[in-house]
């Protein structure tokens, strides 16, 4: 077998890119995807299926790609994923299907299964042809509760079995995480979340937007009018590290200054939602949400944007990409390293920190940090935005008291048919599974979405 | 998009709306709030519900022009469109074990405590209201508050209504008169809160204040709204927005609603030169 390298996407270069929202990368050209396409080597057991959340059939997508057949490509992924411009985007694919390529190691590295679905993704949005519509309507009502991942997944197999869906929305705008939360740069709104949202209103889903459901409507009042509810509602309250300092003005959740910039558009001139940016920022955490708002403050005019994190680079939870991204453009990591304090009268003007080693393994079976006594000393920041995760919202289980929670605050659910404790009422994404990936809310909600058909189906037989 | 059914100015620089929102009418109890958006590109200010009106399904909201949302609300008329209103949020007020109540209201927030009047008046339940205004054409609701309280007190900071004096002043006057109250309802300014809070603790009466912090999405999401109260952080949206007035940090408060200032005048300056007004 040639030992092809893998190809590589097109990006931005990064002194270009930290001065706009554009997109980061550019995906496959045709030719590279071509050339992408024929690295697989269809090995027949295909791990690379068995690595997916949601079981792309990925060898026979891209033997589709290799024989220049782009909608039956669509097709195939299609079965399985309904939003592949999306999680050929944001999809930690490095691992999960890339992971078990079996070219990872000796034969110039995993095929670049995420871009090749982009590449499929963004073709299959951009074809301008009619969204096909279910061959019957089926009479079973399911109300989808968040627009996010889990939400969109669930609406989209429900609507194309037939069933009639209506997608209950908090905000003035459908796509959830996908749009307050990933930033422009990594995940277009208008080119990409719309496009896929408007497929599913095409395909005949109802969004109420501007809903509170448990407050606007109640869980009773839906359960009166619809037959199946699934609630992907998300992840919630942003948590603090609970040191001094934290309710300084310039102290921000990620949450918060990432939905002031994506969702209320604080990044445009005109906008009416504030957002404030320091000159010298500091973002505590190393998930993707944090590199999202380390690369976010740096292209709001940020000078120096640091990423404090108490364990090494290894451990750093974010995917690789966005790490190599946010190193490319100029954000710096200040590891083994732990706010104490943020010091300031109103505003921030500094933060307190202290260094850290690695002990013995922690539960997690990563090495448990450990303060370096004497070793505290004071970041110059004027910012600082916390991104160490977020707890269960208790907005709706307050509300709707039948559903049962763990310790934790998460919905408990049957992990095959993802119902919770009352029937008919199924849960998916961040609300069960706390802060997680795209992929994994999808799956939910594809999974949700497979009980509640069966019912469908089995009660208007 | 909801309609404004009526308008009203009630004073200066307070507008009272009648909004069409039948769906958040449906739950909304007193001491909730909605958010609202004034256009498609507006942000998501919370405002207190004044009043609510299930059979017709509206909701009152009442305005007191400060800013850019605030300004960009009162250029609107009746026939009007809100863009985005969203509620109720937050929980309802909670006053029902308590039987000798005296309602405080500064300024705007006698909104706020309005509905809490009306309730307690309709069923029956004793209130006593103090209103409190910088000056006698600042003052809301007086004849409303006349027709749901046992008890109404006015003061006005310069005298030119009824009694001069401020809330406070009123409100020990009538506890040394005798007045056994077991609860105080406080809203307005973060300050005048904290002042009435200050006296209560004195005299060990229960004061609870609802917090008007500055939100982005209201639902538990962002954190933006967050206060210390007993040592602990709190989301005004979700906890609250009502909390023991004994137990919260006034001073971080009033802290964190001057954190855009600057920008909000900034704004609210180049929204008055778009339409000719300097």
């Amino acid at each position: 077998m040639v030992k092809t390298e893998r190809n590589k996407t097109i990006t931005r270069p990064s002194e270009i890119r930290v001065k706009d929202f554009d997109e980061v990368s550019l995906g496959f050209t045709k030719e590279l995807m071509k050339a992408e396409a024929e690295r697989c080597i269809n090995c027949k057991n295909a791990p690379c299926t068995t690595g997916c959340p949601v079981g792309v059939k990925i060898p026979e997508f891209i033997q589709c790609l290799k024989n220049d057949d782009l909608d039956g490509a669509v097709k195939i992924i299609k079965l399985d994923n309904n939003l592949p411009s999306i999680c050929g985007r944001v999809c930690p694919q490095e691992k999960q299907c890339e992971d078990k390529c079996i070219r990872k190691l000796k034969l110039g590295g995993s095929v670049a299964i995420g871009s090749l679905e982009r590449y499929v993704g963004d073709y299959a949005l951009n074809d301008n042809k009619p969204t096909p519509k279910p061959s019957k309507k089926i009479a079973y009502k399911v109300a989808v509760i968040g627009s996010g991942p889990s939400g969109l997944t669930c609406a989209a197999d429900c609507a194309n079995a037939g069933l009639d869906v209506t997608i209950f929305e908090a905000f003035h705008q459908a796509g959830g995480v996908l749009v307050y939360g990933i930033p422009e740069f990594r995940l277009p709104k208008d080119e990409i979340v719309k496009k896929e949202i408007n497929k599913l209103i095409e395909l005949g889903v109802k969004i109420k937007y501007n809903t509170v459901i448990g407050k606007t409507i109640k869980i009773e009042e839906l359960q009166n009018e619809f037959d199946a509810i699934f609630i992907g509602t998300g992840a919630g309250l942003p948590s603090f590290m609970n040191i001094p300092g934290e309710n300084l003005n310039g102290v921000y959740s990620a949450n918060e200054f990432l939905t002031r910039v994506n969702l209320m558009k604080a990044f445009k001139q005109n906008a009416d939602t504030p957002v404030f940016v320091g000159k010298n920022v500091a973002i505590v955490g190393a998930g993707n949400v944090a590199m999202d708002a380390a690369r976010t403050a740096k292209r709001l005019g940020a000078d120096n944007v640091y990423i404090v994190y108490r364990r090494s680079k290894e451990e750093m939870p974010a995917r690789i990409e966005e790490i190599e991204h946010a190193i490319e453009e100029g954000i710096e990591l200040k590891l083994l390293t732990n706010p104490t304090k943020i010091l300031g009268e109103q505003f921030v003007e500094g933060m307190e920190c202290v260094q850290m080693e690695l002990g013995e393994p922690d539960a997690s079976g990563r090495r448990r940090p450990v303060e370096i006594a004497n070793s505290n000393f004071v970041l110059s920041v004027d910012q600082v935005i916390m991104s160490i995760g977020t707890r269960p919202n208790p907005l709706l289980t307050n509300e709707y008291k039948a559903l049962e929670t763990t310790k934790r605050g998460t919905l408990i659910v049957n992990e095959e048919s993802q119902e919770t404790v009352v029937k008919n009422i199924f849960a998916g994404g961040d609300a069960v599974t706390g802060a997680a990936t795209v992929i994994l809310a999808m799956g939910a909600g594809k999974n949700a979405a497979k009980t509640i058909i069966a019912r469908a189906l089995s009660k208007t037989i | 998009m909801n309609k404004i059914l009526k308008k009203r100015q009630l004073s200066e620089n307070v507008n009272e709306y009648v909004v069409q929102a039948p769906e958040v009418a449906k739950h909304a109890r007193p001491g909730q709030f909605i958010i609202l958006r004034v256009d498609e590109n507006g942000e998501r200010v919370p405002f207190t519900i004044a009043d609510i009106d299930n059979v017709e399904g509206t909701i009152t909201i009442l305005v007191q022009t400060i800013g850019m949302t605030t300004y960009k609300l009162s250029l609107l008329k009746e026939g009007d469109f809100i863009h985005d209103f969203v509620g109720p949020l937050g929980n309802p007020t909670d006053l029902n074990d308590y039987k000798n109540i005296v309602l405080v209201g500064g300024g705007i927030g006698s909104a706020v405590i309005y509905p809490q009047a009306k309730y307690r008046h309709q069923n029956g339940l004793q209130c006593d209201v103090i209103v409190g205004a910088r000056t006698k054409n600042l003052l809301v609701y007086e004849n409303e508050f006349k027709a749901n309280s046992d008890n109404l007190y006015i003061v006005t900071d310069d005298g030119s209504y009824v009694e001069k004096g401020f809330v406070t002043n009123k409100l020990e006057a009538l506890i040394q008169q005798g007045k056994n109250y077991d609860c105080v309802f406080a809203v307005g300014p973060v300050m005048m809160m904290k002042a009435v809070c200050d006296l209560t603790k004195k005299y060990g009466i229960k004061t609870i204040v609802s917090m008007n912090s500055t939100m982005v999405d209201g639902t538990g999401m962002c954190g933006c709204c967050r206060l210390t109260v007993g040592g602990e952080t709190k989301y005004a949206c979700v906890d609250g927005p009502e909390f023991d007035g004994h137990k919260i940090d006034f001073m971080e408060s009033v802290n964190r609603s001057k954190f855009y200032r600057d920008y909000e005048c900034e704004c609210y300056k180049r929204e008055l030169e778009k339409n000719g007004k300097n």
